[in-house]
């Protein structure tokens, strides 16, 4: 009984937690180079729809894919000329492409869908061996591929920023563009490289809901899911390790309370919908104590001295 | 200057010429419909926007013009919306949803000439002295028993999922009546009941759908615009859906059983009959199986589908009496 309750929350938990590691995954790294952006939930929503129609037309779920990275970068590519080209307010500009993707998202899916219709996205993958393994297997090992993805990104975005001379650029541009300047290192082509790819990654998030775990597109799907994964790279101290621990712990708590109720366990509704944000801010407030700084840099132009 | 002087006069004169020249046709009857969510949100706002254009459809455009507001979910932009609207002379203004009623209740003594509509509620502020606001109300407890007879003759499980927004309102009165229904025909049944707090929260509904399933249900249903992530999640698993708000049934042909379909222009005609009389208000309209308020849509596809692949399988054994 206690293995079916573990597995059941654990595999709802992590698939819940997938949207949120790609958008923060790609949110941290622009922001360790000094560039935040509060757009996420809009480049998601763009890269949801786009995913969707593409599969709704072609069938086709790669190409689908593909198209959510390349929507995605080239709302990264419009961030970054904002942000890094015309040096504008980072979080203002932010609210306004979130607003933006918004806007156009269900003004593309009204014209060119208009309805709500559903398509058959990536179906769980049971990996060989792996899936034989008792209770892991079954809690990881039987989900569709961009869930393995997004806990693939995990280790690869750790070794790069702490592992690489690329790595060592992001960090240095986000901390000290200055010193990263004087030693040749392009402040520019470093952010412009993290803000399009946290485009692309956000694209990925928006594509893993709208074709591989709920499989539908409706205007707003991501129900504001951008702000919370902004959320949790401060949570995850701008680490991917604390970023994945952060995201799993809402998640899980958010699959708890479902199961909860799904069980009838007899807990109001009202108090077992609080406990994702109880519990997020009990572990703020506990983390409150950890002396973290953000990126020196962050959300601070860049303006080279003559 | 002359050049100017001669543009302030020109408009004058089409101003003059829109305003009284063609006075003398009939005026056409305006609708101005705020919604919480999106014409196309496949529940709560889109059974209300068919609604109008049917009326449309049947009044004739040159007769019946509406203009619409998505996505009023914060209501303190809604009430400014509510405002413009009325300021700008529009016969009736339907503020679809229960979150309005407040601001109504601010605004329509401002506007004595414009008619206002709100629901699912039987207040229509008669007590504030209000006498130009209608209410309309589902007794959405009606479908959702209809909807829970059927799912308990198609369980097989005999457990039954419920994926609600919010405990209160049509949600809460669908959910209750969907029990009741399953209980007039199985006492024993096992309906478990989530309300994930959010009208809107796709994902959650998803995986309320998944965690549904993985304890036994094989019957799903729920109200609000988030189900269309339980239907994805019905459709991929193979279980049967119950839908409410709009025929739901083209989102997952082979799943959604019976949907109770809401018909809006029960309440909406005579409220449009009401107003061209000269009355601004203060009538509840209900919306039951009775005066076909509420219409259950069944999917032949999947009732009939879902009977023959029971026999097919040998879920279901047809005896025959020698």
């Amino acid at each position: 009984m206690m293995e079916a309750i573990i597995i059941g929350i654990a595999k709802s938990a992590i698939r819940l937690a997938t949207p949120y590691l790609y958008a923060s995954i790609g949110e941290t790294i622009g922001q360790l180079s000094g560039v935040l952006n509060l757009g996420v939930d809009g480049v998601m929503l763009m890269g949801a729809f786009s995913a969707f129609y593409m599969v709704l037309k072609t069938g086709n779920l790669w190409l689908g894919l593909l198209v959510a990275i390349i929507v995605g970068a080239i709302f990264g590519l419009l961030i970054a000329f904002i942000n890094v080209t015309l040096k504008a307010e980072q979080g203002i500009s932010g609210i306004g492409v979130y607003i933006f993707g918004l806007g156009l998202s269900s003004l593309l899916f009204s014209t060119m869908v208009g309805t709500v219709q559903t398509v058959s996205g990536f179906s769980p993958l049971s990996i060989p061996w792996l899936s034989n393994l008792p209770i892991v297997g079954e809690i990881f090992f039987h989900q569709n591929i961009l869930v393995y993805g997004a806990f693939a990104l995990i280790p690869l975005a750790w070794f790069i920023l702490n592992k690489t001379p690329l790595g060592l650029s992001i960090r240095a541009v986000g901390q000290n563009p200055e010193a990263a300047d004087s030693l040749g290192v392009s402040i520019v082509r470093i952010r412009y490289f993290t803000v399009v790819l946290g485009g692309m990654l956000s694209g990925i998030a928006g594509a893993s809901l709208s074709i591989a775990l709920l499989n539908v597109f409706q205007q707003n799907l991501t129900n504001g899911m951008g702000f919370i994964a902004v959320a949790l790279v401060y949570f995850g101290a701008w680490r991917p390790t604390t970023v994945l621990t952060g995201a799993l712990l809402f998640s899980t708590v958010n699959a708890i309370q479902i199961w909860v109720q799904v069980h009838g366990i007899n807990i109001p509704s009202d108090f077992t919908l609080m406990l994702p944000y109880i519990v997020t801010i009990v572990v703020l407030a506990a983390m409150a104590k950890r002396r973290i700084h953000p990126p020196a840099a962050l959300n601070k132009l860049f303006e080279r001295g003559e | 200057m002359k050049m100017k002087r001669l543009i302030v006069i020109l408009t004058l004169i089409s101003m003059f010429v829109l305003l009284f020249g063609f006075g003398a046709s009939a005026e056409p009857f305006r609708v101005a419909f705020l919604m919480p969510s999106a014409i196309n949100d496949f529940a709560w706002s889109q059974s209300m926007y068919e609604a109008l254009l049917t009326i449309q459809k049947e009044m004739g455009k040159e007769n019946f013009e509406f203009v619409y507001s998505e996505n009023m979910f914060v209501v303190a932009d809604a009430a400014a919306a509510i405002r413009d609207y009325a300021s700008e002379g529009y016969d009736l203004v339907i503020a679809h949803g229960s979150q309005y009623g407040a601001s109504l209740s601010d605004i329509a003594p401002d506007f004595p000439d414009t008619s206002f509509a709100w629901g699912s509620t039987a207040n229509v502020f008669a007590d504030l002295g209000i006498t130009n606001i209608f209410a309309y109300e589902p007794f959405s407890e009606q479908g959702g028993y209809v909807n829970g007879v059927l799912a308990a003759k198609l369980s097989k499980s005999n457990i039954y999922g419920v994926i609600g927004p919010i405990e209160t309102g049509d949600a809460k009165r669908y959910t209750e009546g969907f029990k009741a229904g399953i209980k007039s025909v199985k006492p024993d049944a096992k309906i478990n009941v989530t309300w994930i707090g959010s009208y809107s929260d796709v994902a959650l509904a998803s995986e309320a759908a998944q965690t549904h399933i993985d304890a036994g249900a094989d019957i799903l249903t729920g109200t609000s615009q988030m189900t269309v992530g339980a239907i994805g999640v019905a459709k991929q698993r193979g279980a049967l859906w119950f839908g409410y708000d709009v025929d739901q049934s083209t989102l997952a042909p082979q799943n959604v059983v019976a949907s109770v379909d809401v018909i809006w222009t029960i309440a909406l005609k005579p409220i449009i009959e009401m107003i061209q009389k000269g009355e601004r208000g203060g009538k509840i309209f209900t919306l039951n199986l009775a005066n076909g308020g509420l219409k259950i849509v069944v999917n032949e596809e999947a009732l009939v589908g879902k009977t023959i692949e029971d026999i097919v399988k040998g879920n279901v054994e047809v005896k025959v009496e020698e």
